[in-house]
C-alpha cells in the first residue's frame, strides 16, 4: 500500500466530504433553527442534481455557472414550502412534522423515477478530468473546484449568519423563540427565509455532487440519511461541526472502501450514527441542550 | 407527631447555579405545611429533588424514616409521595376519569378496582358530570382539580402540591382549600405545599418554611412568619394576597 | 356498542368469504392488505400505543423472514420452527435497541433516526452474508402448492389468505386486550407525557421496553409469512426503509393508536393505490413509482387535513366507539 496512493485518497476523501459538509449545512440550518427534521434534504439534493444535468444537457450550461440559477429556484421554493407546509402545522407534534416531510419526500423521489427512471445520468465535462499535481501528490480538478465552490458558499453562509442582521435575526429565533417573537420579529417569515438558504446550500451541494457521482432517484434517501449522521456526528447547531462531519464522513468512506469492501462503507457511518446518537448525542461541536 | 417526611442539608446547583442551598425541614405525619418565597427561591426544585426528578448533591431525604434521595420518581410514588406540577399535566387524549384511573393502577390490583376507585375520587372532587369528557376540554381550574385527583388515585402518604391554586378565583380557591382541609382531617394525608396565593397560606398551613436564594430564612406558624424581619424584607416591593 | 359489534361480525363474515367468489388477483390484493394490516397494527403497539416513533420496522420483517427462510433452505424445518426463531430473534434486537435508546433517553425524532440506522446497517450488514444467499437473494422451493400445509405454510393462495386473516383478527383481539388493560393505560400515559406518568409510580423504562418487546415480536411473524408467501428474500427490498415507511402508512393514514386504524387504513389505500395503477395503465400511463407518489400526496392530505386518520372520523359516522 503506496503512503503516497493512500494519502491522494484521504485528499480525495477530503474533497468530496466538503460537499457533503455543504448539504450538511443545509440539514443543519434548517434543523437548527427551524428544528424541522427535513426527511427530503437528500431528495432536494437529488433534485438539484438532475436540475444541473438537465441543463447541461439542454442549454450546455456548465454547472458552476448553473449553480446560481438552481439554487435561486430552490431558495424560492424551499420557501414556499416552509411558509405554505410547515409554518401553517408548527404546533403540531413532532412527529406530524416528520411525517409531512416524509411524504414530501416520498412524492419527491418517486417523481424523479417517472420523469427519469431509474438509470444513472451524469454530466461530462472534458476540463474536469485533468488531474493537478501538487508534489507527490494527484488531485481530481473536478473535485478540487467542488470543494472550493463548496467552501465559498459555507463561508458566504457563515458571513450571511455572524454579520447581517437578518442572519443575526435568525439565530435569535433559533435560541429563544418566544423572545424572539416578543421582541417583534416576524418568525414565521424568517423560518421560511431559512428552509430557502438551507434549500440553496443543498442546491449548491447538488450541482457540485454531480460532477462527482453519477445521479439515480434512489439517491435521495441515501443522502437524508447520510446528511443525518453529518449533522448529529458533527454536532446540532453548529455550522463548523457540519463541515467537519462532513470531510469526516468522506475520509471514513474513502479508507472504508480501501480497507473493507466498498459497499460496507455505509455501514461504518450508520455504526458512528449509532454510537453518536448513544454516548454523544450533542455532537463533536454541539452544543447540549 | 412524629415526622413523615425529613429533609436534612439538602443542596443542589445546576451548572454552578445553586438552586438550594443546605435546607432543613420536616413534615410530620398528617400535617399541612407550606413552602412559601419569592420567585427563583427554590422552591419547585425542592419539590423536584424530594420527587425524585433531580438527585440532591448533598443531604439526606427520609421519608417515614427511609432515605429516598435516590429513588426514581416512580419509586417515590410507591413509596408514598404524591405529586402535582406547577403547569398542569394532564393526560389530554385521555378522558377525565381515564386520567385517574392511571393514578389509581398504582394501588389497585386491577383495572376493574381502579376504575372504581376512579369514579370515586372523581365525584370526590367535583368532576363527576365531566368524567367521560376529554382532559383536553377541561378549563384550568378544573384541570386543576383533575391534576390533585390523580395524584390522590395513588393513595399517597404526603401529597406536594405545586401552587396548585394560581390562576383560581377566590371561590375556587376556597374550595380548594376547604376540599384539603376535609381530605387532611379524614385520611390523615399529610401536605407541603408551595404557594404564592397567601390567601391560602394562611387559611390551610399550620406551619410555613420560607426560602430565598435557595435557603431557608425563616420557619414558623404563619402569623409568626408574616411579621418575620427577614421575610419582610425579601417580599419587599413583591404583591402578596393577603 | 351492540351496534359495533354488528358491524364487526359482518366484516369478518363478508373476509371469511372471500377467498369462495374473488378471482386470485382479488385474493393476492386481499392478502397483501391484510399483511399490511397485521405489520401496521403490530407498529401500532409502539407508536399509537406507547408513543415511540419506530421508522425502522423491515428490521423485524427481515430477520423475521430471514430467520425462518435460512431454518427452512439449510435444515428442511417449516415454518413451524422458524416462527419460534424469528420472534425469539426479534425480541432480543428490540429488547437491545429499546434498551439502548431509553437508557440512554434517547426519544421523539433521534429515536427514529436510532431505528433507521439500525435497519440500515442490518440490510447492508445481509448484503454481506453468503450463507443467506447474499445481495442475490434467498429462495426458498415452491412445492406442492395445492393443498394445505399449514405447519410449514406450504399450500394455496387461499390458505394464505386465511393465515393473514387469522393472525390479524389475532393481533386486533391482542391489542383490544391490551387497550383495556394495565399496559394500553400505562403506555397512553407515558404517550401523552412521560414525566407525569413517572409521578404517578409508572417505571416508564419497563413499560416502553415492553411495547419495543411485543411490536418486534409481533412484526417477526409477519416476516416469517412473508418468507414462505413470496418465496424470496433480498436485503436491498426487505430491509429497505420504503418497507418501514410501507407500514407505518396503514396506522397513520387510518388512525394512531386505534384499533381499526391499521385496517382502514391498509385498505383504503391499497385499494386506491391499485386503482389508480389500473386507470392510469389503461390510459397508457405505465410508470414505476406512480403508486409510491399517491402514498404520498395521501399521507401528506391525511397528515394535513385528517390529523387523527380516517377511522375517527368515520367513527362518529357510523356511530361506533374507537
Amino acid at each position: 500500500m503506496d503512503p503516497v496512493n493512500v494519502i491522494n485518497l484521504v485528499l480525495a476523501g477530503v474533497l468530496t466530504g466538503l460537499v457533503y459538509g455543504l448539504m450538511a449545512l443545509g440539514l443543519s440550518v434548517i434543523f437548527g433553527v427551524v428544528r424541522v427534521v427535513n426527511f427530503a434534504h437528500g431528495e432536494m439534493m437529488t433534485i438539484a442534481m438532475y436540475a444541473a444535468v438537465v441543463l447541461f444537457a439542454t442549454l450546455g450550461l456548465d454547472p458552476f455557472l448553473a449553480v446560481l440559477p438552481v439554487a435561486a429556484v430552490f431558495f424560492v421554493l424551499g420557501y414556499a414550502l416552509q411558509a405554505g407546509l410547515i409554518n401553517p402545522f408548527i404546533t403540531r407534534p413532532e412527529h406530524s412534522q416528520f411525517m409531512l416531510l416524509v411524504a414530501v419526500a416520498l412524492i419527491m423521489v418517486n417523481a424523479l423515477l417517472i420523469a427519469f427512471g431509474p438509470s444513472a445520468r451524469s454530466v461530462q465535462l472534458d476540463y474536469l478530468l485533468e488531474s493537478i499535481e501538487v508534489g507527490p501528490l494527484l488531485l481530481d480538478r473536478g473535485k478540487v473546484l467542488a470543494a472550493l465552490v463548496a467552501l465559498a458558499t459555507s463561508a458566504l453562509l457563515f458571513a450571511f449568519f455572524k454579520l447581517t442582521r437578518t442572519g443575526k435575526a435568525i439565530r435569535a429565533c433559533a435560541d429563544n423563540y418566544l423572545g424572539a417573537k416578543v421582541v417583534g420579529l416576524d418568525v414565521k417569515h424568517l423560518y421560511a427565509l431559512t428552509f430557502g438558504l438551507g434549500s440553496a446550500c443543498v442546491a449548491v451541494a447538488g450541482c457540485m455532487m454531480v460532477l462527482l457521482v453519477d445521479v439515480t432517484p434512489v439517491l435521495g434517501p441515501a443522502y437524508t440519511l447520510l446528511a443525518f449522521v453529518i449533522v448529529i456526528v458533527g454536532g446540532l447547531g453548529s455550522m463548523t461541526g457540519a463541515l467537519l462531519g462532513g470531510v469526516l464522513i468522506g475520509v471514513s468512506e474513502a479508507l472504508a472502501g480501501l480497507f473493507i469492501t466498498p459497499s460496507a462503507k455505509s455501514m461504518f457511518s450508520f455504526g458512528l450514527l449509532i454510537l453518536v446518537l448513544l454516548l454523544r448525542p450533542q455532537g463533536l461541536l454541539g452544543k447540549k441542550t | 407527631m412524629s415526622v413523615l417526611l425529613e429533609v436534612r442539608g439538602m443542596s443542589k446547583s445546576f451548572r454552578g447555579l445553586r438552586a438550594v442551598t443546605d435546607a432543613s425541614f420536616d413534615v410530620p405525619h398528617g400535617a399541612i405545611r407550606a413552602l412559601i418565597g419569592p420567585n427563583g427561591a427554590g422552591k419547585t426544585t425542592c419539590f423536584n429533588v424530594i420527587a425524585g426528578v433531580y438527585r440532591p448533591d448533598n443531604g439526606i431525604i427520609l421519608f417515614d424514616n427511609h432515605p429516598i434521595q435516590n429513588l426514581r420518581p416512580d419509586q417515590v410514588c410507591s413509596a408514598g409521595i404524591g405529586r402535582t406540577f406547577q403547569l398542569v399535566k394532564p393526560f389530554a387524549a385521555l378522558s377525565v376519569v381515564d386520567n385517574v384511573v392511571v393514578g389509581a393502577l398504582q394501588r389497585a390490583s386491577n383495572v376493574s378496582a381502579a376504575k372504581k376507585q376512579a369514579a370515586e375520587i372523581v365525584e370526590r372532587m367535583g368532576l363527576g358530570p365531566k368524567k367521560d369528557q376529554l382532559a383536553s376540554s377541561l378549563t384550568l381550574p378544573d384541570r386543576k382539580k383533575l391534576e390533585v385527583a390523580r395524584a390522590l388515585a395513588t393513595r399517597p402518604k404526603l401529597l406536594l402540591l405545586d401552587e396548585v391554586m394560581a390562576g383560581l378565583r377566590p371561590t375556587e380557591c376556597d374550595q380548594m382549600v376547604e376540599f384539603f382541609r376535609e381530605i387532611n382531617r379524614a385520611d390523615g394525608l399529610a401536605i407541603l405545599l408551595i404557594e404564592h396565593v397567601m390567601r391560602a397560606v394562611m387559611a390551610l398551613a399550620q406551619h410555613v418554611i420560607v426560602l430565598n436564594h435557595g435557603e431557608v430564612i425563616a420557619r414558623g406558624t404563619p402569623a409568626e412568619v408574616v411579621r418575620d424581619a427577614a421575610v419582610l424584607q425579601c417580599y419587599l416591593g413583591e404583591e402578596a394576597e393577603v | 356498542m351492540n351496534r359495533a359489534h354488528g358491524l364487526l361480525a359482518l366484516l369478518v363474515a363478508c373476509l371469511a368469504a372471500l377467498p369462495l367468489v374473488a378471482n386470485s388477483y382479488v385474493l393476492s390484493v386481499a392478502t397483501l392488505i391484510l399483511f399490511f394490516a397485521y405489520a401496521g397494527q403490530a407498529w401500532n403497539v409502539m407508536m399509537g400505543f406507547a408513543g415511540q416513533l419506530s421508522l425502522g420496522h423491515s428490521l423485524y420483517v427481515g430477520v423475521g423472514a430471514y430467520a425462518a427462510a435460512g431454518l427452512y433452505f439449510h435444515f428442511g424445518l417449516g415454518a413451524w420452527a422458524g416462527i419460534w426463531l424469528a420472534i425469539a430473534l426479534c425480541v432480543l434486537l428490540g429488547a437491545a435497541i429499546g434498551f439502548l435508546a431509553f437508557r440512554f433517553g434517547i426519544s421523539g425524532v433521534y429515536f427514529a433516526l436510532l431505528t433507521i440506522a439500525f435497519a440500515e446497517f442490518t440490510r447492508i450488514g445481509f448484503d454481506h452474508i453468503q450463507w443467506l444467499g447474499g445481495p442475490g437473494g434467498l429462495f426458498i422451493k415452491v412445492e406442492h402448492r395445492v393443498g394445505w400445509d399449514l405447519v410449514n405454510l406450504r399450500g394455496a393462495p387461499a390458505m394464505f389468505y386465511y393465515v393473514m386473516l387469522a393472525l390479524s383478527a389475532a393481533a386486533f383481539a391482542l391489542c383490544a386486550g391490551l387497550l383495556r388493560s394495565r399496559a394500553g393505560y400505562y403506555w397512553q400515559a407515558i404517550r401523552e407525557d412521560e414525566e407525569a406518568a413517572q409521578a404517578l409510580g409508572i417505571n416508564t423504562f419497563r413499560w416502553k421496553m415492553l411495547a419495543v418487546v411485543i411490536s418486534a415480536a409481533m412484526t417477526a411473524v409477519a416476516g416469517v409469512f412473508f418468507a414462505f408467501y413470496y418465496n424470496n428474500l433480498f436485503p436491498e427490498q426487505i430491509f429497505h426503509i420504503s418497507r418501514s415507511i410501507e407500514i407505518i402508512l396503514g396506522p397513520i393514514i387510518g388512525g394512531l393508536g386505534t384499533l381499526f386504524g391499521p385496517i382502514l387504513g391498509a385498505a383504503v389505500l391499497t385499494v386506491l393505490a391499485d386503482g389508480i395503477t389500473e386507470l392510469l395503465a389503461a390510459l397508457g400511463w405505465e410508470f414505476p413509482g406512480v403508486k409510491q407518489v399517491f402514498y404520498g400526496i395521501v399521507l401528506l392530505a391525511v397528515i394535513m387535513f385528517l390529523p387523527h386518520g380516517i377511522w375517527p372520523a368515520l367513527a362518529r359516522k357510523l356511530g361506533v366507539g374507537k
